[in-house]
């Protein structure tokens, strides 16, 4: 769909993930919900400030889904977003949606995360597609997820099939010029009862399965004329076969070749891969991560060229990788840069006066083996502070915590604890805890409850007391909530209360049960923290004695004087914690 | 304005500093010019106090959202390491714009590697060309330390070839009400900047 097809479209520069939301505003989407993850998060905060569309974040992406299906087979036009590993939560609804099917249009959004910009794996998730069997688009910029999504819930509905929307950090993340038209009038909410199409027993689910193939049976000839795929034919020699924001590489350092572009990756169009790899000399696949592409051209019988100089399945692309591929001179940047000496490297750091500071540099104190989890506080594993020991996936702690417990027996009491942040610990603890009660473990859970999901941007949580737009909500109490799943010791104490916390920490340790202790201080970056801040800490330069210790909370605010070895209070910086109080022996800094 | 050739701005920084708004000024400003554009950066963990850089491409057609290596016409910097840090990304012909403004990482004050105290001169080597900018300075005269970016920005549009109505109007639509004249008077100062170094 050019310009001239979508006619009185006003042009806008949107970030894909802005589009996204647009989209589904225009789509007449009715429900929208999902969990913040990196890159996805800006699709609902977006989409809450249009509103004809209800907006919500769920717990975890699996609620998330079921929530949706839920919508949509009440008759209603239903977005789901998330981050790739979000997926993994949302596998199970995930597989068995494509059977049962949806009634109301479904577009699931994967945003995944090459190169791991910001996390703990880069995962594919263009295998899903194929997995779960649900059609999948890939967008190269903006303007496609604006062309692509304008028919998806169509699409969605016609074939009774969820839609897998795969984007990537920087389709999500990059701005470029695309449109917004008009919403289209939602159809009117309606269900009818289905038992064989929605009751998944195995009996109902045979049935479905037939169906099921035979849906994609008519995606696979229906995707060899779709417009999301095209043949730009130039060159009869080089030919590449690519799909998302690899086209825009692929063209800007091939700009010779001919290109298959393909926007709809599952099914693949057999037929058009053919007719493209026969109208080349030498055929090429060009894919960011898993050759899902390539292995499946190929088993298609289709020969394809090897790259003169191919790289490992790993890390995002960019011109200049795919300029190496090929051997094609990059322009040589100015010499200079060979002569620089090692700079300083600047990793992300934990704000100035953020609660998780304090948190870890008593745990550090304390020389105790820490779980870890997924969040702001991850940075508790880096150095100075480095006292978080592991991070797999969200709600990891635990139970890594509770096995590494079992296997080092007796001795790992009073000496393991793992640390989960309020979303996280809603997102995907209490089932792990349920299970260090049920089991008879005594694990010391520590709940970092900064009031937000601080990561992705301060969103809402079911413990924030309010809902994505901003409406008043029931805040969970965690101390309740762990009580009723059988934790006796449960305790909140702020963090900040340095004594008191390692004194409750040390105390859940002795606890002869499972115990949760409650850091509860809410992040500095909330507006009605910012508000609050106090003034620079005072510095006595005299009474300091350059011992180092300040430098070791990790600080942003705290710098060395390189020629006297002692701290220079950064006042732009400085929230006026107090931490770096505690943590100097001399008294050379006071509030 | 050259239509032919893509214009790369890199605008680099340390998280917080704003530099999500300074590329968003840009490229509604190359949008406003009726050109091409695209803009990419990343979110997420880098914001904490961590580098961040913001790519900026605007042109007739604009094919991939990131500027690859060695073709950045301005780099603009707000901090001098993180200029040096990205300097390798210049064309032969770049320029620079920095802030001679040091922020210390974590790495620095824990005493692993020293801060590069001669960034700047380091910067002109080869003969490129430089502009430094006294950002906290102007800034704190325009009557905030945050708006380092927009005195930046403005030392910037001397750089690059859009009219200064047009910038006014990018610039305006990006901040809220009640700073609209408190970024005026910074992006004026930034281009005053830009005057006395030439
Ligand atoms: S955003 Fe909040 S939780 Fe995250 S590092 Fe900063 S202060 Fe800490
Ligand atoms: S009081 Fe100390 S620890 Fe807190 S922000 Fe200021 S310098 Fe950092």
């Amino acid at each position: 769909m050019r310009d001239e097809l979508l006619p009185l479209r006003e042009k806008a520069l949107l970030s894909g993930n802005e589009a996204v939301a647009q989209a589904a505003w225009e789509a007449g989407v009715l429900f929208a919900t999902g969990y913040p993850g990196t890159p996805s998060t800006e699709i609902l905060e977006t989409l809450v400030g249009y509103p004809e569309v209800r907006c919500e974040w769920a717990p975890n992406e699996k609620v998330a889904l079921e929530v949706a299906a839920g919508a949509s087979l009440g008759g209603v036009r239903t977005l789901v977003t998330m981050k790739h590993v979000g997926l993994n939560v949302a596998a199970d609804p995930f597989m068995t949606l494509a059977y049962t099917g949806v009634k109301g249009g479904m577009v699931i959004i994967t945003a995944d995360d090459p190169s791991m910009h910001s996390s703990q794996n880069e995962q594919d998730n263009r295998n899903y597609a194929r997995f779960g069997k649900a059609p999948m688009f890939e967008p190269a910029d903006s303007r496609e997820v604006t062309e692509f999504l304008a028919g998806a819930w169509d699409l969605s509905e016609r074939l009774e099939l969820p839609v897998l929307f795969r984007m990537t950090t920087r389709v999500c993340h990059s701005k470029s010029i695309s449109s917004r038209g008009p919403r289209r009038e939602p159809a009117a909410p309606s269900y009818t009862k289905d038992f064989v199409k929605n009751v998944m027993i195995p009996a109902n689910a045979r049935t479905m399965r037939v169906k099921l193939e035979e849906k994609l049976n008519l995606l696979r000839a229906e995707v060899e004329t779709h417009p999301a795929n095209r043949i730009e034919g130039r060159s009869a020699e080089l030919g590449v076969i690519c799909a998302g924001n690899v086209y825009n590489y692929v063209r800007e350092t091939l700009p010779e070749a001919s290109v298959l572009k393909l926007g709809f990756t599952f099914p693949l169009p057999a037929a058009l891969i053919r007719k493209f790899a026969a109208s080349v000399e030498r055929c090429y696949v060009v894919e960011e991560l898993d050759p899902y592409l390539e292995t499946e051209v190929r088993a298609l019988g289709v020969a394809l060229a090897t790259v003169p100089a191919p790289r490992p399945p790993i890390g995002e692309l960019s011109p200049e990788t795919v300029a190496a591929m090929f051997g094609v001179a990059a322009p040589q940047p100015q010499a200079a840069a060979a002569a620089l000496p090692e700079l300083a490297p600047r990793p992300p750091v934990l704000c100035p006066g953020c609660s998780h500071r304090a948190v870890f540099m008593t745990l550090k104190k304390m020389r105790l083996t820490v779980t870890g989890d997924i969040g702001c506080y991850t940075l508790g594993a880096l150095p100075p502070l480095a006292s978080m020991d592991t991070c797999l996936c969200m709600g990891a702690s635990i139970g890594m915590g509770y096995g590494l417990e079992r296997a080092l027996g007796p001795e790992a009491k009073e000496r393991v604890v793992a640390v989960i942040g309020d979303s996280t610990f809603l997102h995907s603890g209490i089932t792990p805890l349920l299970n260090v009660v049920y089991n008879g473990g005594h694990t010391v859970t520590i709940i970092l409850d900064n009031r937000t999901t601080a990561m992705t941007g301060h969103n809402e949580n079911p413990g924030s007391g309010r809902t994505l737009d901003g409406g008043p909500a029931p805040a969970v109490d965690y101390r309740a909530l762990v009580r009723a799943l059988g934790v006796e010791f449960a305790v909140t104490v702020d963090p900040y209360d340095v004594d008191k916390f390692k004194q409750a920490v040390e105390m859940a340790l002795l606890h002869s049960g499972p115990a949760v202790v409650i850091a509860q201080r809410p992040c500095v970056l909330l507006p009605e923290v910012r508000g609050k801040h106090r003034p620079t800490v005072n510095y006595d330069s005299d009474t300091c004695t350059a011992c180092g210790a300040c430098f070791r909370i990790g600080c942003p605010a705290i710098e060395k004087d390189a020629a006297t070895g002692k701290p220079r209070i950064n006042s732009a910086f400085c929230t006026g914690c107090g931490l770096c109080t505690t943590a100097c022996p001399c008294g050379a800094l006071s509030l | 304005m050259n239509r032919n050739k893509t214009t790369n701005v890199l605008i680099v920084g340390v998280g917080g500093q704003g530099i999500l708004l300074a590329s968003e000024v840009v490229s509604q400003a190359a949008l406003l010019a009726g050109l091409d554009v695209k803009k990419s950066e990343i979110h997420g963990m880098s914001q904490r106090g961590g580098t961040v850089n913001s790519h900026v491409r605007y042109g007739e057609k604009v094919l991939s959202p990131i500027i690859p290596q060695g073709q950045v016409d301005v780099l603009v910097a707000l901090e001098k390491l993180e200029a040096l840090r990205w300097s390798g990304y210049l064309a032969p012909d770049g320029a620079i714009v920095v802030n001679d403004f040091r922020l210390d990482p974590v790495s620095v004050a824990t005493g692993k590697i020293p801060y590069t105290e001669n960034a700047i001169d380091l910067l002109y080597s080869n003969g490129r060309r430089v502009l430094v900018v006294d950002g906290v300075a102007r800034a704190l005269q325009a009557g905030d330390l945050r708006s380092m970016n927009v005195v930046l920005l403005g030392a910037l549009s001397r750089l690059l070839e859009f009219p200064a109505e047009l910038w006014e109007k990018a610039l305006e639509a990006q901040v809220k009400e009640k700073f609209i004249e408190l970024n005026r008077r910074a992006f004026a100062l930034g281009r005053d900047a830009a005057d006395s170094l030439r």
